[in-house]
């Protein structure tokens, strides 16, 4: 590990203004600093500033501090009841032990699992930019169908995010000049493009303070996650899924998807071919066809189409119930 | 700098690139925490701070000023081995032995957890938790076994979460 220095801040003013990488739980971050792969050569610690809490909000939505680790807003009574999407993804996540370090912030900002960008010896252009992509041409089974670019096909490694993205999540940041932005979670990520080291729109120096939770939504609420392993595995396609039925038809629905882009990825497409619908399989495979119509095989990682599709189609028949 | 350990006041000047696994084994010469990957992938590092099972290999030691920290040096009470150590010996939980201590620290985390009830990913409701060999699997799943002792580490922690429902 390089060397760099070292400072505890006591207020997020202070934080911003420190200049240095931030560090909470540091599970990705100090991985990363072991392997050479995160050089910083300043870490401002802020994992003993008050932004621990989960408090309701006037409007009835919940504020999630971005410090409150994993397992307890996985945990957290009003989560469970309000938002039990996202409490299913965060446990489909990681492991106890990482769990209990890893924060709100940090999971939104963690980095790549693409082997390619581990690997020092290996071309990859988020890590050193301009160096090219090894994944394109390589070993390519667990690498993004949506969003890539000819740059970079590394996949976003969040289920958390993508719950969030389904829940309509807002970020809420504060600025070295004292600027608090309310951003929503679909502006806060970028797509590689031709500048896969830009993986968020934060300026430098930008601290993450809080995520908040609109109200609860109306209806059913699942997150499903296929991978490797039974346990303690990165998504090879994972499904945050909230529907609301009335009528007999489709009045509300939210779908984000894992495994599948650089970002936790969510498409109106989708969701518009649903609304007004009666659950039927022809609305889910439209449904289907939406999220896919623009979906790019690397070759090994083609069996993720049809993995999505039929993930996608299942989920919806579980949260329409008997109506499909 | 200052921390407890195992319920002892320590002082130590860590190198600030020190992880706490390795100010354990190197400065404080408590070797019972084990490295396996220094990577977070296999437990055998889990200790606990403040009361919360976590990877000793993927903190700063430099962060843990004040914390209390519990290793598996600090279960035993002179020869009275914790209920899990006791468990783990008579269900033959282990072969090398090697991710034992990780094992058990993480067990006591855990079963902590399980008491605050706490869900994972296999609880078909999300606001009762019953702890059957499924809900131990699943919870334990942070911590790998490569002698694959798996069957007698799961007996071993049900039998302590029997004893101690």
């Amino acid at each position: 590990m390089k060397t760099f220095t070292y400072a505890r801040a006591d207020s997020a003013e202070d934080a911003v203004k420190a200049g240095g990488r931030f560090i909470a739980g540091g599970t990705n971050l100090l991985d990363l600093m072991k392997l050479q792969i995160e050089t910083p050569d300043a870490l401002v610690d802020i994992s003993r500033l008050d932004l621990a809490r989960v408090e309701r909000r006037e409007d009835g939505g919940l504020s999630i501090g971005a410090l409150v680790p994993n397992s307890d807003l996985a945990a957290h009574p009003d989560v469970m009841r309000d938002y039990p999407v996202l409490s299913r993804a965060l446990l489909a996540g990681a492991s106890g032990q990482l769990r209990n370090k890893a924060t709100t912030g940090g999971n939104l900002l963690q980095r790549t699992r693409c082997a390619y960008f581990y690997d020092r010896a290996m071309a990859c252009n988020k890590r050193a930019p301009g160096s090219g992509c090894a994944a394109i041409g390589g070993f390519t089974r667990n690498m993004a169908i949506l969003g890539a670019s000819d740059h970079c096909i590394a996949t976003h490694p969040s289920d958390m995010a993508v719950a969030m993205r389904a829940l309509d999540a807002i970020v809420v940041t504060l600025s070295p000049d004292g600027d608090r932005r309310r951003i929503a979670i679909g502006d806060l990520y970028r797509l590689p493009g031709t500048t896969p080291q830009i993986e968020t729109m934060l300026a430098p120096n930008e601290l993450i303070t809080a995520v908040e939770l609109p109200p609860a939504p109306r209806g059913a609420q699942l997150y499903r996650k296929v991978r490797d392993r039974a346990s303690y595995a990165f998504a090879l396609v994972s499904v945050a899924g909230i529907v609301a039925m009335e009528d007999g038809v489709i009045a509300h629905a939210a779908l984000a998807f894992g495994g599948l882009a650089p970002m936790p990825w969510r498409d109106p497409d989708v969701e518009a071919a649903l609304i007004g619908q009666p659950a039927s399989t022809t609305a889910f495979e439209a449904a289907a066809d939406a999220l896919l119509a623009g979906a790019t095989s690397q070759g090994d990682n083609g069996f993720k189409i049809p993995l999505a599709r039929r993930l996608l189609i299942a989920t919806l028949r579980d949260l329409t119930g008997d109506a499909a | 700098m200052q921390f407890t350990i195992n319920g002892e006041r320590r002082e130590a000047e860590p190198d600030i690139r020190a992880s706490l696994l390795d100010l354990l084994r190197n400065d404080l010469g408590l070797t019972g925490t084990k490295k396996g990957c220094d990577h977070g992938q296999c437990g055998a590092c889990t200790i606990l701070v403040n009361g919360r099972r976590i990877n000793a290999c993927l903190t700063l030691a430099v962060m843990h000023q004040d914390d209390t920290i519990v290793t598996i040096e600090g279960l035993a009470e002179g020869d009275a081995l914790h209920p899990l150590q006791d468990a783990f010996v008579r269900h033959d939980g282990y072969q090398c032995g090697y991710c034992t201590p990780g094992q058990i620290c993480s067990a006591l985390g855990m079963l902590d957890e399980v008491a605050k009830g706490w869900p994972s990913h296999v609880s078909p409701v999300l606001d009762t938790v019953t702890l059957d060999e499924a809900e131990i699997s699943e919870r334990m799943s942070g911590n790998l076994c490569r002698c694959s002792a798996y069957p007698n580490i799961v007996d071993a922690i049900a039998d302590v979460a029997e004893a101690q429902a």
